[in-house]
């Protein structure tokens, strides 16, 4: 992953360019970030040849949902807490942090994975899909639409975990019964209890993404 | 989390060099399913982790001999959907599929299946391997002990965790564990040990070393049988894996393995013994599933997983045998 270090100019860009509140809050708030920060770049650059980085900040590029991301993490951020704390992408949500409910799913080379459950260093190299590629108002993901339609959620908190884990499922089942849809989904837990909601949701997506 | 250094190396070699000789050092990480919690819960604070999932010899799954090879970062899904898994061991391929959830099956490999952490929740909460409190009473005897142990003198109270262990035991496979000095294969009958102390682990696996691959020989019919509590995310509360070698319709040997109930995956030999000569049928698989359990010693809230593990046994077998369960 050497090829994945950005260089210190492109660091410097970044850095100016990366004043969002989440941003700032993400890189200070965690044991001295402001120093590390700026020691990182030079440690990452020493070390960049035996391929060891960190523990302080790192700059990395990450390809999320199509485009080259820039952002500095320790080693230790999560995938889940960098698209949310640093890159302001709150569609994955942050639930149990132990790769048991789902609510953090995302896709990794267009598998579903759990977002809180891999580091963000470990990302590199490869392609991030969030739920915020699925589309907005106007233009919605078929399976996005269908959940609106089957009135698959009640809180909400779940959703777009779910939808990520739905929308992973058709790609690989585009012809699913019933039970494989339960099965397929079963990584994903609503503590509002819309299952059945969402079951209908996935079937119905299955059949209109056939038709479209 | 503590904060590490990340280490991503491209060769074997490599990534031995940056191991460390105890533990606490490095920790090798493959999907992170389970170390990241580790890490979070500050189980695990290694001062290094290493990424291995970039060492293309680690990965693979291929005939080797009469039997196959397969390389430690082998996701579990990829294990699951492999043609030849699934027909020389759907004991393994079942185990697999079963593993609680495509995310964790798309992340999780088999290395790390192998050496996942027991989920015992005295260990989790930093009560040690052995479950103690502070003046090394035992919390798993006094406490709530319904997912632990039901065979095994102890200390160790806690169930072996990989789904992958009694399959593995069963088939008669081994692990290749390297070090930076040298590589060693150790039966997986070895690989999981019940600890004595707080400072020993559960496997065989050294600080420096590094499981790359698992070999499995040549099987007879196998198959798995395993009761969970429901679908979702959740280990299951028992399992058993036979290997049933046949000749003319009656069984020649027999290995029967119980998984989740004790600290490593547990062999029931009076029950192989049971069906050794014969000819399988319901009622010797109900006999044999009796057999499995006569000597389990539950604790005061799990005589239900003896049961289960009976029921486990009885199913396994008649699976492995191709008759209807
Ligand atoms: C909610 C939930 C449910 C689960 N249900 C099941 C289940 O039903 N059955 C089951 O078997 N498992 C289950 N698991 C466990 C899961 O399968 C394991 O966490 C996973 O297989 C570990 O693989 P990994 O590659 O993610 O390992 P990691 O998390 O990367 O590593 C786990 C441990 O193994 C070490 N390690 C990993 N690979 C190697 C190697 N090649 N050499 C040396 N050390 C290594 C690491 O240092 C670490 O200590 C579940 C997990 C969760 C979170
Ligand atoms: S937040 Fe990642 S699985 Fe729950
Ligand atoms: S809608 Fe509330 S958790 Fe699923």
């Amino acid at each position: 992953m050497v090829s994945a270090l950005s260089s210190q100019k492109d660091k410097e860009k970044q850095t100016k360019a990366a004043v969002s509140r989440r941003g700032f809050l993400g890189s200070a708030g965690v044991g001295g970030g402001i120093l590390a920060t700026s020691l990182g770049a030079q440690e990452a650059a020493a070390q960049a040849a035996a391929n060891v980085m960190g523990p302080t900040e790192v700059a990395i590029t990450l390809n999320i949902n199509g485009a080259a991301t820039k952002l500095q993490v320790e080693p230790r951020v999560t995938l889940l807490d960098a698209l949310r704390n640093k890159l302001d992408m709150t569609g994955a949500k942050r639930v149990c942090d132990r790769g048991t409910c789902g609510a953090c799913t995302v896709m990794v080379n267009g598998k579903t994975v759990y977002g809180c459950s891999v580091l963000a260093i470990d990302a590199v190299g490869k392609q991030i899909t969030t739920i915020e590629s699925l589309g907005g108002p106007g233009k919605l993901h078929p399976v996005s639409a269908a959940f609106i339609k089957h009135d698959a959620q009640q809180c909400g908190y779940c959703t777009p975990g779910f939808v990520m884990a739905a929308k992973a499922f058709l790609d690989r089942n585009p012809n699913p019964t019933r039970e494989q849809v339960q099965k397929g989904l079963s990584g994903n837990i609503c503590r509002c209890g819309t299952y059945v909601g969402m079951r209908e949701a996935v079937l119905e997506a299955a059949r209109s993404m056939k038709n479209a | 989390m503590q904060n590490f250094e990340f280490a991503n190396p491209a060769t074997l070699n490599e990534a031995l060099g940056l191991l460390g000789s105890q533990w606490g050092e490095a920790d090798v990480l493959a999907g992170g399913t389970d170390l990241l919690s580790l890490m979070k819960e500050y189980l695990h604070s290694p001062k290094r982790v290493v990424n291995i999932k970039n060492i293309k010899e680690l990965g693979g799954i291929a005939k080797s001999g009469t039997g196959l090879r397969i390389g430690a970062t082998v996701t579990l899904d990829e294990l699951a959907s492999n043609a030849l898994v699934r027909q020389m061991y759907p004991s393994l391929a079942q185990a697999a599929l079963e593993v609680s959830s495509p995310q964790l099956r798309n992340m999780g490999t088999v290395g790390g299946d192998l050496c996942q952490r027991p989920r015992c929740w005295y260990f989790r909460r930093g009560n040690g391997l052995l479950g103690q409190d502070e003046n090394g009473k035992s919390l798993v005897t006094t406490g709530e002990n319904k997912y632990h142990a039901i065979f095994g003198s102890g200390p160790a109270l806690f169930v072996s965790a990989s789904s992958f262990g009694p399959a593995l035991v069963a088939l008669g496979a081994k692990v290749t564990l390297v070090s930076a000095s040298g590589k060693r294969d150790v039966p997986m009958s070895e690989f999981f040990v019940s600890p004595k102390s707080n400072g020993e682990r559960e496997i065989a696996l050294k600080p420096n070393e590094i499981l790359t691959q698992i070999m499995i020989p040549a099987a007879g019919t196998n198959a798995t049988y395993e009761v969970r509590h429901r679908e979702a995310v959740d280990w299951p509360l028992t399992s058993a894996s036979v290997n049933l070698t046949m000749a003319g319709g009656v069984v020649k040997s027999a290995v029967v393995v119980m998984g989740h109930v004790a600290a490593t995956p547990w062999r029931a030999s009076q029950a192989e013994q049971m069906l050794t000569g014969k000819k399988i049928d319901a009622a010797l698989a109900e006999r044999a599933g009796e057999a499995a359990v006569a000597n389990a010693t539950p604790l005061s809230e799990n005589g239900y997983k003896v049961q289960l593990a009976k029921v486990a046994v009885k199913r396994a077998i008649l699976k492995a045998a191709g008759l209807t369960v």
